[in-house]
């Protein structure tokens, strides 16, 4: 514990959960959207991997989405945003697409398919951020969530009961209680994997390295990189999401460049971990309490 | 009931206008369990000051009601689990971060004596007689006064499990919902007294539902102006009739209290509107936070804002 266990920066949580000083580095994602090509490899090869069972076929009418959300039974999702031309946020003018460092789309196909579409596409494989401060394990009041050596956020299925707290306690919308089974379930980062010093299933079917897996403290650098590269070729909506120590939730373990809103993917714009205000509440409960106390001793005080 | 519209709706974006965080997984019987939580608790210290200033009907009536309502928030606590046959997990760990792991423990040290004092009012005649039976009467005091001791953490602390949430009705509502929550629970534990005793002993009854409806009321009035967008959870759809219902119930049951004197039939339908208006409270609370969770707009429109105003003053 130190004094940046609930809320802050922290730059070593599975430290701060009591491992001692050998444990591995901090691993992450980095899911790099600009080079999302949207084939939902990682999907596929997170429910083979981990045994999620199916959810049932649902067509969503949502592009090429018809998963919809992250949830218990989907612990990667792919988002696919239509927007009309290079417009990025509200109110920008139309821009020329630009080379994102993607094979060449050849003169010759292009006279095949005929005229650039004034339309782009934005695509994001979302997965669960363990956050640096993560709200779901410091509700869960069983211990059945825990922080494990490579401060990473994983359910003990063997502990959880079910009771649902998880599932409100986080800012992402991430964690879901599974019907029919009845506990909780989110991405292990392939925690089994990792023991193995493999990366996660997701990391390793992504064709285009959309979903780089890593020490967070690398992931971050050439993340910085990478938006720096993007800015210089034009692309000046390309943002980091989750990165920063210094956000809400202390910083995310899976954090992703965007090429426009967080909200646009669907993601919470400036998620906040509910701890931050946990010493506040409990005293605006102690004087709750205490009100209540003078409610029932002045009931009976004086009269008949 | 239609709503004045008092601002544009508020333009925001969002990922095919879907919910971005989960809706809760509870269920309506997480809204049963915080009524029948702070009725226990109310009754429970109303039962111990009964105990204490020789009311003996009002004693019996407040123990066995504080009994018979904790055993049944219980049930709904463990019936609402995904695993029901693991709710001794709870009692694994201690964990200073999770309300409901608090609320375990708290219930946990509430309880017993809410049971013993309880039990002590419903033993039949002859097993008083007997050895077990004096020890349990003699232990009724401590017990139902450690269960008075106790009841205001279990009245409060369920504010707290709702607002340490990411939920935005009931984390943005965290300063108030605790003083809804106990005045709910003070109006509630003493509609159920002042119903079932004789008017003589019901005085502390009435003024411990009167003075706890004044403070649900009140909060529950502050809270809304105060929230923001998120208010809107709590005035529009079924969060509002319900919590209007509430109001209506709640004010009504207080004045009759008030003015009924020493009516009989008159204090118990006031305490019957206190009851159900203090049930009803709960879930519109319950109700709240859950469409809250449904709208994307609760969640974006209130970050953006705070990104935006930090960027102006960061420039």
């Amino acid at each position: 514990m130190s004094g940046n266990s609930f809320y802050g920066p922290l730059a070593d949580p599975a430290g701060d959960a009591g491992y001692d000083e050998r444990h591995p580095p901090r691993v992450g994602f980095f899911t790099d959207t600009s080079v999302c090509i949207g084939c939902k490899a990682c999907e596929v090869a997170c429910k083979e991997w981990n045994e999620v069972p199916d959810d049932g076929f649902d067509l969503l009418g949502m592009s090429f989405d018809n998963t919809g959300e992250l949830g218990a039974n989907s612990w990667r999702h792919v988002a696919f945003v239509e927007q009309p031309g290079g417009r990025s946020g509200v109110g920008e003018d139309l821009k020329a697409p630009v080379d994102l460092g993607m094979p060449e789309l050849k003169q010759a196909v292009a006279d095949v398919v005929g005229e650039r579409p004034d339309f782009r596409w934005l695509m994001s494989s979302d997965v669960c951020k363990h956050c640096t401060h993560a709200g779901c394990l410091d509700v869960c009041p069983t211990g059945a969530l825990f922080r494990t050596e490579f401060s990473t956020v994983v359910v003990q299925q063997d502990i959880c009961n079910g009771c649902g707290y998880c599932v409100s306690a986080c800012p992402y919308g991430v964690i879901e209680r599974r019907e029919g089974d009845g506990r909780a379930w989110k991405c292990t980062m392939c925690y089994d994997r990792l023991h193995d010093g493999l990366e996660p299933a997701c990391a390793k079917a992504c064709p285009t390295d959309s979903i780089q897996f890593g020490p967070l403290d690398e992931l971050r650098e050439r993340a910085a990189l990478r938006v720096e590269q993007l800015h210089e070729r034009g692309v000046t909506e390309a943002r980091l999401y989750g990165h920063d120590p210094n956000d809400g939730v202390g910083g995310d373990g899976a954090f992703f460049l965007l090429l426009d809103e967080p909200e646009v993917y669907g993601l919470p714009p400036d998620p906040v971990v509910p701890t931050r205000d946990a010493g506040a509440m409990w005293r605006y409960a102690g004087l709750a309490a205490s009100a209540l106390v003078g409610i029932a001793v002045s009931a009976f005080v004086g009269r008949r | 009931m239609k709503e004045q519209v008092a601002v544009p709706p508020a333009e925001f974006r969002s990922y095919y206008g879907r919910q971005i965080l989960k809706t809760p997984a509870w269920n309506w019987m997480i809204a049963a369990y915080l009524f029948l939580g702070g009725l226990s608790a109310g009754s429970a210290m109303l039962g111990a000051g009964a105990d204490l200033t020789g009311r003996p009907t009002l004693r019996k009536v407040s123990r066995v009601g504080a009994l018979v309502s904790i055993l049944g928030s219980l049930y709904f606590l463990v019936a609402d689990l995904g695993r029901p046959e693991r709710f001794h997990h709870m009692l694994r760990v201690a964990k200073p971060s999770s309300p409901m792991s608090m609320g375990t423990w708290i219930l946990s040290a509430y309880g017993p004596g809410a049971g013993l004092a309880g039990v002590a009012e419903l033993m039949p005649n002859r097993l008083r007689r007997n050895w077990i039976g004096r020890l349990v009467w003699w232990l009724a005091r401590p017990a139902g006064l450690w269960a008075a001791a106790t009841a205001p953490g279990v009245a409060s602390y369920t504010a707290v499990l709702l607002s340490h949430t990411a939920v935005p009705a009931w984390h943005e509502a965290h300063p108030y919902l605790p003083f809804v929550f106990t005045g709910s629970a003070a109006a509630s534990g003493g509609g159920l007294g002042m119903m079932l005793v004789p008017v003589g002993e019901a005085g502390p009854a009435r003024r411990m539902a009167v003075a706890g409806a004044a403070l649900e009321v009140a909060a529950s009035r502050a809270m809304e102006p105060r929230l923001g967008l998120v208010a809107e959870a709590y005035t529009t759809g079924r969060a509002h009739r319900l919590r209007q219902w509430s109001e209506v119930l709640t004010v009504g049951g207080a004045v009759g209290t008030v003015v009924g004197g020493r009516r009989r039939a008159v204090l118990v339908a006031s305490g019957l509107a206190l009851l159900a208006g203090s049930a009803l409270q709960r879930f519109g609370v319950f109700e709240a936070g859950v469409a809250s969770t449904q709208n994307p707009k609760y969640v974006v429109v209130p970050q953006r804002e705070r990104l935006t105003a930090e960027s102006a003053a960061n420039r």
